[in-house]
């Protein structure tokens, strides 16, 4: 069967874009300058037919009518190997067997659509190459051209003349001879088989399979690593863990306390706390239950929100690991209850910054420049084909991320408050929907578990993946039909498949009753995969439900007329509450589910924490003048606009958007949360926002606090309610290993508890991801900085009523409100102020709370007319954006602030429960009123003018300080 | 009841809030999968309004709206190009332009069954990059456009979201452009101080000669709120009196409809 090759050329008249691109890259890598390159998008099609039909197939389906231009040849053929100008040297780019090639899918479909006997179809990019020194030529294939962990590079002529499909599997039962292995042995098998359990946890499996008289197969061991996974089962978090050390407060003498369930008796018990003090008024649906924490939104609604990581793929294959970040983090409120409507996303990444010298990069790392437009390329493609609006975010740059950045995706959905939830009945059917099983994202849940080291990119391709959107877009229009069918949802219960795949969703489904999985049932990508693959592949886009056996006729026609796969895997319900597994007429496996569930050992941890000495060393500087200060502070790349990320997000589709990323005239301002309006014919919101404090990681308490009430703040400027807003922890921490590590996790964790009281803001989800460090080719561990992400959400009563932070009027007065402490952990200190670093600021929890919710009232009664949360960059930046965003001058007159007498300070130094609000000069009692003993500062006016004056100080052109914000991130 | 078609399909995307455009409108909109239309063609000709929405049909595999538009090609373009004759406007938004360029819709149907051979092309934005804002456009004098003739714009309101990497207007020649614009076939150009994409002529969207059937880049269907302006915040409730751009687009194709269905009837009588 011949096997054509089309290749698709810009038109003779058409600028060859990708070509430009990719000098740009080349030049950026410091691989070359100026290097000329010609691009073509390039297909091999396997068909049985002639040349006509290919050139048919070409110019109906492949090639543009009037930009482009194709050469169609059978494959190796030399009219393939003219290079289109002066280029001489040829780089073919492939997908590597079994990665993920959407565009193939795709084509495939389209062309047998069409009438075409396509029998298989691969993508590929052709780069032609003019002069590269022969040293350059492997770089630039593998850092401006390729990525090893999905892609191989081919150079010079492709000699090919079929495309693999795959061999057929084997049977063969494997079992693995636990019983007989000594600690040693067990401890080899654990990180051979890439298990990541612990010796005790091995000792457990084998202590089990020794009272059966047996050894587990393959296939069981696989089911239970997968579960007692890090990733799966929050082992450390919800551990038992004894911790000594500092008290929490400030000074406060050493304390010890042991915990039986650290994240029950810190973070789910406030909730409850929270949840029992509310009563009647109680407002939380399901909390850390399902795949997403749920929450009241109106009397029709429930809303939902999910927050989770995807750092190890992210930190191989940028694009993949944050295309299925996100693919996989819009899965949860799609598999939460009987199913929510996905209604926005939000991001956070952290990257070192992206002017790392190349030279300094450990080998095994990518640049982060490159790691940051993979991840966000990657979030765009998937979010924007999903039609989810990606609406609130941000960039955090720190050098200790270099080897393994942060990826956090969130997603929030509604759903009607009768789909809220269900459990599986005993003889339903196991029904898979989505896209096929393939080799893909093999033991990601245990990878998860893994340190990353700079040989990570060969042991660990496997794990890394490219989602395909447009399968999960299909699979979320089926379901919410099959949701409301004529009134009715046509299955019992639904969940996602991410990490652990089958072996996770259905486990979790069949907790209670046990199941029974016919695993060569499941469609296959292709021909090969062992049973063991099958079950804990985490290839993307698959949902389980399940199903009375009535309703399957009914969801597969759903299912047909949506172009969706589903098929069914087993049922539900076996004697015993036994996980059967099935290969053709063989059992591959069968275990208790309580072994699975209920097995994982328990064994205290030991965590301590002493504060970081102070730095002696840090040199002592002047203070900088405020002249150098605020621009260079504004231009900072955690400071600055993230304008050229945003933009490339539609933050709009669905409709629903009401306040933006970006406000202000010409959108030149940085908004302080978004707000969408769920559901339609409502003017009730939904308020969204993130707060993140990592400058005070030297004491993850105050971190913690910090981070939550930024959130907080956040959504009080755009007018949310602080008592409707719920929470989502997410911790990012640098490996558990050590005592202090995990001393760090626990004074966040109560950090949190503390905040959450205070607040009365309930946490609904979290999640974790405790092993976030990279060991490099000479042993060196760079750890990353203990982050902890506070996501959340909250009621806006009346979309009319919302604030953006742009300073509107001319003549309104500047206040502040709070007050202000010592300026570290501040990026002034990191930047200006190396000596003062450790100077932490110091607040009051309940004040932080009391402020939030006057400055709420203040808002909510209509004396505001702009708010702006005061975070990172301190008061002048701050009050800089309000300025330039809202086009209106300003003249600010203060020297000290209450709590501090110094003007550094109080210019720049991040204290939390900080506000900057815009107030008319008419309401200023008013607001005094509203705002009792809180502290409010008059610091300023605006005016009709075009400058930022700081009287005696200094003054600024609006234009040059918007220039210097928009001016850093810019790609 | 005036019925609003709206066509949905693998990876469409914007078809929710275009059918809540129309219903905004006084029409009222039933959506429908491109699977069950290409088994049953003549479902279209029961709808006074047709919408082909924005999104990414099939993931833009290929090229953005290729196999979409190939699909309709073969299945669908004869009861769309009847229900043109009969009188029906239609908008294509985004993906949904990208579509009705490649089957051949615009700029000009043909008179047969057959499709023609697409004249214009949407590439990809000079800066071969997706992008997310909103722009300033202006509707040329001349145009017949039913959707967007005597629309009530001020400076404040003459923007409108773009949402795309692939939307750069490629005409074959500078002849046919210069001849659409001379047909009033050019329906909405963006302000060439704000043309985020690099098309020619600063086309934001075409009609066919007929003025039935538009496409174009932004998307009016998110404009049909006040509260969807990126500066409501700060603009007066005088700013924000009377419909928005967007919703007077699909107010005209309604009010079209009614009184061509009245001009019908009256010529039945």
């Amino acid at each position: 069967m011949p096997l054509w090759q089309i290749d698709i050329y810009p038109a003779d008249d058409q600028i060859d874009r990708e070509a430009t691109r990719t000098t740009e890259e080349i030049s950026e890598l410091g691989l070359g300058d100026q290097v000329s390159v010609a691009f073509a998008r390039s297909f091999l099609v396997q068909g049985d037919f002639a040349i006509a039909e290919a050139n048919r197939l070409a110019e109906t389906l492949l090639c543009d009518a009037v930009t482009e231009r194709a050469v169609v040849a059978i494959a190796g053929q030399d009219t393939l190997n003219e290079p289109p100008g002066s280029q001489t040297t040829l780089v073919n780019v492939l997908p590597k067997p079994g990665v993920m090639d959407p565009v193939a899918a795709s084509t495939i479909g389209a062309a047998q659509d069409a009438g075409f006997d396509v029998k298989a179809v691969r993508t590929l990019r052709k780069y032609w190459l003019g002069d590269v020194e022969v040293k350059t030529l492997d770089p630039i294939c593998r850092r401006a051209l390729s990525n090893d962990a999905i892609e191989q590079v081919i150079i010079g002529p492709l000699e090919m003349d079929q495309l693999d499909i795959g061999a057929p599997y084997e049977f063969e039962l494997v079992t693995i001879p636990i019983r007989e292995l000594d600690d040693e042995g067990l401890e080899r098998l654990s990180r051979e088989g890439q298990l990541y359990l612990t010796l005790v946890e091995m000792q457990t499996i084998r202590s089990h399979f020794v009272s059966l008289g047996r050894d587990p197969t393959d296939i069981e061991l696989e089911s239970v690593a997968q579960t007692w996974s890090e990733h799966c089962s929050h082992k450390t978090l919800a551990g038992r863990i004894h911790y000594r050390g500092p008290g929490l407060e400030a000074g406060s003498p050493l304390d010890e306390r042991q915990y039986e369930n650290m994240l029950k008796e810190t973070i789910f018990a406030a909730t409850q706390s929270i949840r029992q003090s509310l009563g009647d008024d109680d407002w939380c649906v399901s909390v850390f239950k399902d795949n997403a924490g749920v929450v009241t939104f109106d009397s029709d609604y429930h809303a939902c929100f999910k927050v989770e990581t995807h750092n190890h793929p992210s930190a191989l294959e940028p694009y993949g690991g944050a295309n299925t970040g996100i693919g996989g983090v819009i899965r949860d409120p799609m598999g939460t209850g009987m199913g929510a409507k996905p209604v926005c996303n939000t991001d956070v990444f952290c990257f070192a910054p992206p002017e790392t010298d190349v030279e300094s990069l450990p080998p095994g790392v990518l640049h982060p420049r490159s790691v940051m437009k993979g991840v966000v390329s990657g979030v765009r493609d998937y979010g924007n084909r999903m039609g989810i609006p990606t609406v609130n975010g941000t960039v955090w740059f720190d050098d200790r991320y270099v080897g393994n950045p942060l990826v956090y995706c969130g997603c929030v959905g509604v759903m009607p408050r009768d789909r809220i939830s269900g459990d599986p009945e005993p003889g339903d059917l196991i029904v898979a929907l989505g896209g096929r099983t393939g080799r893909d994202g093999i033991h990601g849940a245990t990878f998860s578990s893994a340190e990353l080291t700079d040989t990570h990119v060969d042991e660990f391709s496997h794990a890394v993946q490219i989602g395909n959107a447009v399968t999960e877009k299909k699979t979320l229009d089926a379901i919410l039909e099959a949701r409301n069918d004529e009134g009715e949802c046509l299955y019992r219960s639904i969940t996602d498949c991410g990490a652990g795949g089958f072996s996770s969703a259905v486990g979790e489904m069949g907790e209670q009753l046990g199941a029974d999985v016919q695993l060569d049932a499941a469609p296959l990508k292709y021909q090969g995969l062992t049973p063991v693959e099958i079950w804990i592949s985490e290839a993307q886009e698959r949902m389980v439900l399940a199903v009375p056996e009535d309703n399957l006729s009914r969801i597969q026609d759903i299912c047909d007329e949506h172009d969706v796969e589903c098929c069914v895997l087993g049922t539900f319900g076996t004697e015993g509450r036994e996980l059967i597994l099935r290969h053709g007429e063989t059992e591959v496996g069968r275990m208790p589910m309580a072994l699975l569930h209920d097995g994982l050992p328990d064994r205290v941890r030991i965590a301590s924490w002493t504060p970081p000495a102070d730095d002696t060393d840090a040199p002592v500087r002047p203070a900088p003048d405020v002249t150098t200060a605020l621009p260079a502070l504004l231009a900072h790349p955690n400071i600055a606009s993230k304008r050229c990320i945003i933009e490339q997000y539609d933050h709009e589709v669905q409709g629903r958007s009401v306040v933006r990323p970006q406000v202000g005239v010409h959108g030149t301002g940085p908004s302080d949360a978004a707000v969408i309006l769920p559901v339609q014919g409502s003017t009730r919101g939904l308020g969204i926002a993130n707060g993140l404090a990592t400058g005070l990681n030297a004491d993850p308490y105050r971190m913690a606090i910090a981070a939550f009430d930024e959130c907080i703040r956040n959504l009080v400027c755009v007018g949310v309610d602080p008592s409707r807003i719920a929470v989502l922890d997410n911790f990012c921490w640098p490996g558990c290993d050590d005592e202090q590590r995990l001393g760090e996790l626990v004074r966040a964790a109560e950090g949190c508890y503390d905040a959450a009281k205070a607040f009365r803001a309930p946490f609904i989800s979290g999640k974790d991801s405790l092993n976030n460090q990279f060991t490099t080719e000479d042993g060196t561990t760079i750890r990353i900085p203990p982050t902890l992400l506070i996501s959340g959400f909250g009621i806006v009563d009346d979309i009319h009523r919302c604030l953006t932070m742009d300073a509107k009027h001319a003549g309104s007065e500047l206040v502040l409100i709070g007050d202000t402490s010592h300026p570290g952990g501040s990026i002034y200190a990191e930047m200006f102020q190396p000596h003062r670093v450790g100077e932490l600021p110091e607040f009051e929890l309940e004040v932080l709370s009391r402020t939030a919710s006057r400055v709420s009232n203040a808002i909510l009664s209509g004396l505001v007319v702009s708010a702006h949360d005061c975070s990172e960059g301190g008061v002048l930046v701050a009050a800089a954006e309000m300025a330039f965003a809202g086009g209106i001058g300003l003249t600010l007159d203060f020297d000290g602030l209450p709590g501090t007498d110094e003007f550094e300070c109080a210019a720049f130094g991040e204290t939390p429960g900080r506000y900057l609000l815009e107030v008319s000069s008419q309401q200023m009692t008013a607001l005094r009123d509203v705002l009792g003993d809180t502290p409010m500062t008059h610091i300023g006016t605006f005016n009709d003018g075009h400058t930022l004056e700081i009287t005696g100080r200094a003054s600024f052109s609006l234009d040059d300080l918007r220039s210097a914000w928009l001016g850093t991130i810019n790609w | 009841m005036t019925k609003a078609l709206v066509i949905t399909t693998t990876g469409i995307n914007c078809d929710l809030e275009l059918a809540e455009a129309f219903d905004l409108a006084g029409a009222t909109p039933i959506s429908m999968h491109l699977n069950r239309l290409l088994q049953q063609p003549g479902l279209v000709d029961e709808f006074d309004l047709v919408g082909l929405p924005g999104g990414f049909s099939y993931g833009d595999a290929v090229a953005a709206g290729r196999i979409a538009a190939q699909l309709i090609r073969s299945g669908l373009y004869d009861s769309l190009r009847n229900a043109v004759s009969r009188g029906v406007p239609m908008i294509a938004p985004c993906n949904g332009f990208q579509i009705a360029v490649q089957v051949g819709l615009l700029p000009n149907p043909s008179v047969s069954a057959t499709p023609p051979v697409p004249t214009v092309a949407l590439a990809d934005n000079t800066s071969a990059r997706f992008i997310d804002r909103w722009v300033r456009f202006n509707v040329p004098e001349n145009t017949t456009c039913v959707w967007t003739r005597g629309l009530r714009l001020t400076s404040e309101s003459a923007i409108m979201p773009i949402a795309h990497g692939e939307g750069r207007f490629v005409p074959s020649s500078m002849e046919q452009l210069q001849q659409l614009e001379a047909d009033g076939c050019v329906a909405m150009r963006y302000d060439p101080d704000d043309n985020p994409n690099g098309s020619a002529g600063d086309v934001a969207g075409l009609c066919d000669p007929s003025g039935l059937v538009f496409g174009l880049m932004p998307h009016p269907e998110r404009y049909t709120r006040w509260t969807q302006h990126p500066i409501w915040t700060r603009m007066s409730s005088e700013e924000m009196a009377g419909d928005p751009p967007g919703l007077q687009m699909f107010r005209n194709a309604v009010a079209w409809v009614h009184s061509h269905r009245e001009a019908t009837c009256s010529n039945s009588a």
